[in-house]
């Protein structure tokens, strides 16, 4: 069930940690980033650049991207050293 | 030491997705990177500004560390009571970690509406570090000229036309205006210099009393540009000598990081839409001027830098 005015916190304070990822912001995407793995070094700047904390990265390797929360602003393929990441136009 | 990124993202963002932040926000990264350093033993006080807008739409949270959204002008204040809150806990022996203070504020809350909180707050020398992060106007109500605007931008209230050139006044130099309260670090980074950045904030935040660092956070909706130029334009305001990176430690200048062949600022400014009305024949005396105004700061910067050697 969902909760009503009455189970809210009063003074307007969020109880849960980090509850944004809740919330996709990625169908705000009109381009989105396209990993080509051969070519990348895992220098992760593309991890270290994301605005949206969007990189997905596992034990120091690059695994791909958080659709669900890229808003496609291709910072990432922009800063990539060695063009791994390409933008292509997103289907609907 | 440089930060291994490999470790730093082997920890969860303490800034989560899902925030409602433009597509290619500076602000967004600076955010990022400086909580990749502070680490969850973090309080974080916000002013109203752009960062606090987009992250904590109620009922949803960006941050996953204890935060107080507070008013436009009291960031500082709010902190310092906070960590005075936390001292005397201390001295009753109720805790008894390490927790790290941040003030965050943008242009608008630190030039303009929170200087005189802040300036106490520097002046009373609580332990705890203020970043402003500097995206040079008010973007979250539409992009109205603060202090931090720099000469000849084009701003909903410095509109360029027939009538004035954009805005014609030069920016405040906060970060000397912080240094000159003799606080024990002041700093100035840029996201796009991420290690420079994260070595500032660690050193901020291991100094004993207050610290400052004012960091560049380029703006695709205000300073209009393609949002994926985000961390290319603030390289490039580094690299023409607008934005130089540097610390003042105990008084002492230092800079970090200097351009081996600086490029003219008209490389920066050619880049953005706010300051495409000054390439036109009648407003090139803009941009000698800006030039002239980058080159000596920046000579004073280096003469200041001798003069602490």
């Amino acid at each position: 069930m969902k909760e009503g005015w009455k189970e809210l916190p009063i003074g307007a304070i969020i109880k849960e940690a980090g509850s944004s990822i809740k919330f996709e912001t990625g169908d705000w995407r009109t381009r989105k980033p396209v990993l080509n793995k051969e070519k990348c070094i895992n220098c992760l700047f593309c991890w270290v650049f994301c605005p949206d904390s969007s990189i997905i990265v596992e034990n120091g390797e690059m695994k791909g991207f958080l659709y669900s929360h890229c808003k496609g602003c291709g910072i990432c393929a922009e800063e990539c050293p060695v063009k791994a990441i390409e933008m292509v136009k997103e289907e609907v | 030491m440089p930060f291994d990124l490999k470790e730093l993202s082997k920890e969860k963002d303490l800034f989560a997705p899902g925030h409602r932040a433009c597509a290619g926000c500076g602000p967004a990264i600076v955010m990022r990177q400086i909580m990749a350093v502070a680490g969850k033993d973090t309080v974080v006080g916000f002013a109203t500004g752009c960062m606090e807008v987009v992250s904590t739409i109620f009922p949803y949270t960006a941050w996953r560390v204890p935060y107080i959204h507070v008013a436009f002008e009291n960031a500082a204040a709010v902190i310092s009571g906070v960590e005075a809150a936390y001292k005397a806990l201390k001295r009753k022996g109720k805790i008894n970690k390490k927790i790290n203070f941040i003030a965050i504020a943008g242009d608008g809350g630190t030039y303009d509406i929170g200087i005189q909180a802040l300036s106490g707050a520097l002046e009373r020398g609580h332990n705890f570090l203020y970043v402003c992060y500097d995206n040079q106007a008010y973007m979250n109500t539409g992009i109205q000229r603060s202090g931090a605007t720099p000469l000849g931008a084009h701003t909903t209230t410095s509109p360029a036309g027939d009538v004035i050139p954009g805005k014609v006044q030069w920016r405040k130099d906060l970060t000397e205006i912080v240094a000159a309260h003799g606080i024990p670090y002041a700093a100035q980074a840029s996201p796009s210099h991420w290690n420079d950045l994260m070595e500032k904030v660690k050193k901020a935040l291991e100094t004993e009393g207050p610290a400052f660092i004012n960091v560049l956070a380029p703006c695709p909706v205000g300073w209009y540009f393609s949002p994926e130029r985000t961390i290319k334009i603030a390289k490039l305001a580094v690299d023409t000598l607008f934005w130089p990176l540097y610390e003042v430690e105990n008084g002492k200048h230092r800079i970090t990081y200097k351009p081996r062949k600086p490029k003219p600022v008209e490389e920066w400014l050619k880049e953005q839409g706010r300051f495409r009305h000054l390439f036109q024949e009648k407003n090139r005396w803009i941009i000698e001027e800006f030039q002239r105004q980058v080159n000596e700061r920046w000579e004073r910067l280096l003469r200041l830098e001798e003069a602490s050697l």
